[in-house]
């Protein structure tokens, strides 16, 4: 990599630093920081005054050159003297004491340049420590940070992977927004190595690259998407995380990876799968049908067509017909059926988090008669942690409204023990009063009655409040709710009385006039309970019922006017509201004690109330001035109230996305990606298919085109392809829930057709978009290429518009002329590898193993094709395609295992060397018959080399049947499965 | 994703913080503060406290608080359980997780935490992994660093990551081959007055210590597989394996770890091991209150109930309490309220019991509420779920392990109400 000419900013200083500092320094000093400043002096243009002057007081403190330097300074010397030692030990020991400085909060950031130089320390741990420095402060020391820079670049290069992922990792925690070509440089080439691991580290460093500049973005999204397109469970995680900082709308690079993100989550690391789930929530609701789209329609209907809607689903689309003739019935995208059997193994991990994220997957996207077995698992998270109980029952309560009988069964796991602390005690309360139904609510309150009786003041209360929450919903038990908590208002406890009181207020409004005997209790209660919103609520139900309580009601308000002043304002309005009622229903008794009150009102200290007084007077008392309105005084204030619904706290929060900051919060939080409605019609589902004509096109270009960073990503993308036949393997297994005849009629068939203009059309849009951003020119001509040969296809599809459309674009280059031909043969192998993919996909459905066999086959016809050298003079590649596709053609037939014909020494290395010459890209790629030439840039080609192979080995592997189980990150247990099985 | 990490002590002093992105001021645990002034107990802070900039997120774990910083959208069980994992990897890494060990071990914590986060985002967790990176740090590995200067930092480089079992270290090498398994279950259940059961469940786990030379493939088969129906995994456990033929199926990691958690809900018939007779009474008028207490063994399988613990929050106007143990000791917190009675074994031929009078506050009325009794106990040799461990098998290496199971249940939240 060429150093970037921000990076000589740092070389003066660091060649000054060097001359300052002693011969001992010197030495310490690694060799890095020497040559890069041996290396960086000779761009001795790049010299910035500020940057000078910025480091030299540093240089002033530093013993060697014996400065001027201040107390504060002084307070470290000892650490530095130790740092410019030559004893590992001592720096070591000094490092330490920095960094538990530094985990204390305290500032040692004047250490900076004495620290930094140790970047390159052949200590492991003194370099772990600077690093962890070293990120701490760069933020604050932008021009030293530089100094270290070197060092990681060449750690770039390193051909330990290990060594390449940590210097990357640390390159990008520095927060220097000068180093963000170096960065985006880092991630570019880190993206594509050999190295999962690496390539992991460089997914981590997109997000970091973001937030420092986000105007990367646009290049960080290219290659985000090609990290999308990596098959290893390692990236998975990683890459699903910067999309989802950096571009969580561009909801189209998921497309064509969402299979296989799919079939990998088993595998990846749990912190991934949190990611890749909620992710992959969002996606189903842009891109499949409501499942329970019918529930309504299917519920006013018969109850045959009813029953049929909780069964699965094809017997949903064969029982309904007759009802639902006109209807579409729904059926389920096997995408949408794909990741719902492919998450649920996953309620099974031991991380709460994964289990959460599961649940609401189900929640927000299985179909009604599915959801239920996510409560069980949730259950069982409550035994956690407090806090992990905390956050599942915050969303069990949603749940519970939505969806009560699923947790119907696990009311009991909801019973309150005293030890639980109070926040967990209320959570439980509200989840198990959204359980109470007519049947089970005896029991339920049979255990309030017991809560009631804690010791715990705050839950006391709520517990009150939910009995009436109960009382109200559940119309049986009202009257029985309603004597207890009359009951409880001999409670000793004031706050429980009062809590009783409101709630029993709000009671009495559903049928105040076989209750007046406890509007009478309640009236007495007035001289004894102090709680402000108690005795509003009563002197409200006293105002409201005064008809019912005719003789007790004057009373009242003369006892409340003695205390009128003395009240709180709440009261004091409730008192305003009974004179008035009491004056409209019965003015003889109470005109001049209404007056009274109103006149004490008038001169209160709070203005609501002021405004009231005047406002109730003008409106009931007739004076000559009063308006139309006071006739109707009457028909105001005591106009029949509709009784108060006692709602749940939790209800509608379920418009967030269950399981997120937000919905806890109730809140939008920031970065919140909204849950989008489920669309009304579905959008294409072939924008997910990865299918075989693309795979034959894809090959070509692999050919012929020797762009290696390109073509990893091409590979993967066509790996992606034979995967559909691969996911449909295991689609087998769930047979039972897809209409195997009906559906994949439809999938194939219509799919086909459309899928093919479709991904042809989508591609080139990809392309174009990705022309525009590339730099290279040798990009651009690449693509072109592509993108004649994508016309080329589409030519063989077409034979009407064909000759036009291949006149004008083979007018520009001669090469495709001998492709056309090819091509044509092609497009017959297409259609029938079409042809040939779509039935087994059928028949995989039915038997698994047929499939697998199939799969292997065409696993082997593309295997010996990516093998193919790609560099051909004009005349050879014609020569080569045909043979390579009568190859195909060859392949297509059920051939033997062993009997792949791979041409892998294809070319003579001198041949090689010759069409090197040839080629149009710097980047070569040569057959494994090249020796290496030394330079580095072979080497690195070669490390690519071998990565190829490797990826083809992983192809290869499914057709060996595990033969070579434990190559490479594909996931151990499968393999180990399948050799046991065959044990 | 996670911003910033702080540790706040029980006296509300932060005493380590660490930042994985730009640096985020302490000033921002203010509101953190403020809501532990609200709370009334200490585990009643809310795990989640917004702030106008930032969201809080905390668990507390042996009187700690850790408190994660995180400026946008993220699921909160996402950082709640990796606060947990945190904790757990202190834990096993200096064997108690208090704040002095934290500050004894600042540089390896700072090392772990710089390993456990990239950029907010999780990297390593598992402990096999971490542990190559870097060594815990034992009494004879500090003596012989501070004679030789040699360090905790693995010295080789960490492949752990790369692997494809990237939860086990290679190049496991043990003289003795042992591998050890503790079925261990927890009764969790309410009791009511009368002595019938309201709730009751079991919480069962498999705790497994494997040393096992290179890489083993375990597979551990049930008598009664059906009984675990509700079952978490650790990573390594083959899923497919186990839906298919109900045998777990793994290859361990090094080390101790949990290779299971499973439940068996209230639906379930759950036998209780132990009964117990009350009779706690306040009279009306009177200064005193009647204090009995019997415990007795029930649906033990013939198994002796050990190391019962009887505790019990009494009501806030009781003054002191005076009672008489047939066997054990008691001591009553006159503070908190708090009586508690360890009992040891229960001989079933002399039931042990506790009897005496408490003292009101003068004056004061008959407390209306009852005090729950909590109790824990334990019972060797028995699963009491009925779970037997039918075999072990070993594939895959050549030596003969020494292998070995123990089962034991215990009281998990145990209550009765009274």
């Amino acid at each position: 990599m060429r150093a970037p000419p921000a990076l000589s900013a740092s070389a003066p200083r660091n060649g000054s630093r060097d001359s300052v500092s002693g011969a001992l320094r010197r030495s310490a000093s690694s060799s890095s920081t020497a040559a890069a400043a041996a290396e960086m002096s000779a761009s001795s243009a790049f010299i910035d005054e500020k940057g000078g002057s910025a480091s030299e007081p540093e240089y002033g403190h530093d013993p060697a050159s014996g400065g001027i330097f201040s107390t504060d300074y002084k307070r470290h010397d000892d650490l530095k003297e130790m740092l410019d030692s030559n004893k590992d030990s001592l720096k070591l020991e000094a490092m330490k004491r920095i960094v538990a400085m530094i985990a204390r909060g305290k500032n040692a950031s004047d250490l900076f340049p004495a620290v930094v130089k140790n970047v390159a320390c052949k200590n492991i741990e003194v370099k772990k420590l600077v690093y962890v420095y070293l990120v701490r402060y760069a933020e604050e020391q932008q021009d030293l940070a530089l100094l270290s820079i070197s060092t990681f670049q060449r750690g770039l290069k390193d051909p330990n992977q290990l060594i390449r992922a940590s210097a990357l990792r640390v390159l990008s925690s520095i927060r220097v927004t000068i180093i963000v070509p170096i960065m985006m440089l880092a991630i570019k080439e880190a993206a594509s190595d050999m190295s999962p691991y690496v390539r992991k580290t460089a997914a981590h460093a997109i997000p970091k690259l973001h937030s420092l500049d986000p105007e990367q973005k646009d290049q960080l999204i290219e290659v985000i998407e090609k990290l999308l397109a990596d098959k290893t469970t390692l990236v998975a995680g990683s890459v699903v995380m910067a999309f989802e900082e950096v571009c969580p709308d561009r909801i189209d690079l998921i497309h064509k990876n969402y299979r296989k993100l799919c079939n990998l989550l088993i595998d990846v690391e749990e912190w991934g799968q949190v990611v890749i789930i909620n992710m992959l929530t969002r996606y189903a609701r842009t891109q499949f049908l409501n499942p329970n789209v019918n529930e309504s329609l299917l519920e006013e209907n018969s109850e045959k067509a009813f029953y049929a809607s909780d069964d699965e689903e094809e017997e949903d689309k064969k029982a309904e017909p007759a009802t639902l003739a006109k209807r579409k019935p729904y059926v389920m995208d096997p995408d949408h059926r794909l990741l719902l059997r492919n998450t649920k193994p996953l309620l099974q991990s031991r991380n709460a988090a994964v289990v959460m994220a599961v649940a609401q997957l189900y929640f927000h996207l299985a179909p009604k008669a599915e959801v239920g077995i996510i409560a069980k698992a949730l259950v069982r998270l409550m035994r956690s942690h407090s806090e992990v109980q905390y956050v599942v029952l915050q969303n069990v309560a949603t749940m519970t409204i939505k969806r009560r009988g699923m947790f119907e069964p696990y009311l009991k796991s909801f019973y309150i023990r005293s030890t639980d602390p109070t926040q967990i005690k209320i959570l439980k309360l509200e989840v198990l009063t959204n359980l109470a139904n007519e049947t089970n609510i005896s029991t339920i309150l049979r255990e309030f009655q017991t809560y009631i009786k804690s010791m715990d003041k705050d839950f006391v209360a709520a517990s009150i409040q939910a009995i009436g929450r109960c009382a109200t919903n559940i119309g049986e038990v009202r009257d029985t709710c309603l004597n207890g908590l009359v009951q409880l208002l001999s409670n000793r406890d004031e706050l429980v009385v009062a809590e009783s009181v409101v709630v029993i207020k709000k009671l009495l409004q559903m049928q105040p006039e076989q209750h007046s005997d406890i509007i009478k209790h309640m009236a007495k209660l007035i001289d004894n309970i102090q709680v402000p919103m108690a005795r509003a609520s009563i002197l409200w139900l006293i105002g409201e019922y005064c008809e019912h309580v005719p003789k007790i009601a004057p009373d009242v308000l003369r006892n409340m006017a003695k205390t009128f002043t003395n009240e709180e304002d709440i009261v004091k309005l409730q008192i305003i509201n009974l004179a008035a009622k009491l004056y409209l229903t019965n003015s003889k008794q109470t005109k001049l004690l209404t007056q009274y009150v109103l006149n004490l009102a008038k001169y209160d200290q709070n203005y609501d109330i002021r405004d009231r007084a005047r406002f109730i007077r003008q409106l009931i008392v007739p004076t000559d001035k009063s308006g139309a309105l006071s006739k109707y005084a009457k028909k105001l204030f005591l106009a029949l109230k509709p009784a108060p619904v006692l709602q749940s706290t939790f209800k509608d929060r379920d418009h967030f996305q269950l399981g997120s900051l937000s919905h806890l919060l109730n809140a939008k939080a920031a970065g919140y990606q909204e849950l989008p409605d489920w669309p009304e019609s579905a959008p294409d589902p072939s924008v997910r298919n990865v299918e075989v004509i693309r795979l034959l096109e894809r090959v070509t270009t692999l050919t012929s085109i020797p762009d290696w960073s390109k073509c990893t990503s091409r590979k993967d993308r066509k790996e992606k392809k034979t995967e559909k036949p691969f996911y449909s393997d295991s689609e087998g297994e769930s047979g039972p829930t897809e209409s195997a005849d009906s559906e994949s009629d439809s999938g194939s068939g219509s799919e086909s057709a459309s899928a093919s203009d479709e991904s042809g059309s989508g591609s080139e849009s990809e392309e174009s978009r990705e022309e525009t951003e590339s730099e290279d020119e040798e990009e651009d001509e690449e693509k072109e290429k592509k993108r004649k040969k994508r016309l080329d296809k589409t030519k063989a599809k077409k034979p009407a518009e064909e000759s036009a459309e291949s006149e004008q674009s083979s007018g520009t280059e001669d090469r495709k002329r001998g492709r056309k031909a090819v091509k044509n043969q092609k497009s017959a192998s297409e259609s029938e590898s079409e042809s040939e993919s779509s039935e087994s996909e059928d028949e995989s459905e039915e038997e698994s193993e047929e499939e697998s066999e199939s799969d292997t086959d065409i696993r082997k016809k593309k295997m010996p094709i990516s093998k193919q050298p790609p560099k051909q003079s004009k005349k050879e590649s014609k020569k080569e395609r045909q043979e390579m596709s009568l190859l195909d053609l060859d392949d297509f037939e059920p051939a033997p295992a062993s009997a792949p014909v791979t041409p892998v020494n294809f070319l003579s290395s001198s041949l090689v060397s010759d069409l090197e010459g040839l080629s149009l890209t710097n980047n070569i790629l040569a057959p494994t018959a090249i020796a290496p030439s030394g330079s580095i840039k072979m080497y690195e080609l070669l490390h690519r080399i071998t990565v190829h192979q490797q990826h083809q080995l992983r192809d290869q592997k499914p057709a060996h049947r595990g033969a070579q189980a434990a190559v490479w990150d594909e996931d151990p247990r499968v393999h180990r499965d399948r050799r046991v099985s065959s044990r | 994703m996670i911003h910033s990490l702080f540790l706040v002590n029980a006296s509300g002093d932060i005493f380590l913080e660490k930042h994985w992105k730009s640096v985020v001021s302490r000033s921002v645990c203010d509101y953190f503060f403020e809501a532990l002034e609200r709370a009334t107990e200490p585990e009643n802070v809310p795990p989640v406290i917004p702030t106008p900039h930032h969201y809080l997120i905390n668990v507390l774990r042996h009187r700690i608080y850790f408190v994660a910083v995180i400026q946008s959208e993220v699921p909160p069980l996402f950082v709640i359980e990796f606060l947990h994992r945190v904790v757990d990897t202190f834990q096993d890494y200096f064997g108690v997780c208090t704040e002095a060990a934290i500050k004894d071990n600042v540089v390896v914590v700072y090392e772990l935490l710089e390993e456990m986060l990239d950029n907010g985002f999780p990297l390593a967790t598992e402990s096999n992994i971490l542990k190559e990176l870097i060594k815990p740090p034992t009494i004879l590995r500090t003596v012989v660093n501070t004679i030789t200067g040699s360090t905790n930092v693995g010295e080789q480089l960490p492949t752990g990551q790369l692997s494809v079992v990237p939860w086990r270290r290679t190049g496991v090498k043990y003289t003795n081959n042992e591998a050890y398994f503790d079925v261990i279950e927890e009764i969790d259940a309410i009791i009511d007055k009368s002595g019938s059961t309201i709730t009751a469940e079991i919480q069962g786990v498999i705790d497994a210590c494997v040393k096992l030379t290179g890489m083993p493939d375990l597979t551990l088969s049930f008598m009664n597989p059906r009984l675990l129906d509700d079952v978490s995994f650790h990573p390594c456990v083959r899923f497919k394996r186990w839906e298919a033929e109900r045998i777990l199926s793994f290859i361990p990691p090094d080390g101790n770890f949990r290779l299971l958690s499973y439940h068996v809900s209230s639906q379930n018939l759950v036998a209780i091991p132990v009964y117990v007779k009350h009779n706690i009474s306040f009279r009306e008028g009177s200064s005193q209150g009647r204090f009995e207490l019997t415990l007795g063994p029930k649906q033990t399988m013939g198994k002796a109930v050990e190391s019962v613990l009887v505790s019990s929050q009494l009501p806030r106007g009781v003054l002191n309490a005076n009672l008489n143990p047939s066997q054990g000791t008691y001591t009553f917190d006159p503070v908190t309220k708090l009586l508690s009675w360890d009992v040891g074994k229960i001989n079933p031929q002399k039931l042990p019991s506790l009897k005496g009078s408490m003292s009101l506050q003068a004056g004061a009325s008959k407390p209306d509420e009852n005090p729950t009794i909590n109790i824990q106990f334990k019972i060797q040799q028995l699963a009491i779920s009925g779970l037997k461990v039918n075999r072990l098998d070993m594939y895959g290496e050549k030596y003969k392990p020494f292998k070995g199971i123990k089962y034991m249940t215990k009281a998990g939240k145990f209550q009765v109400r009274t």
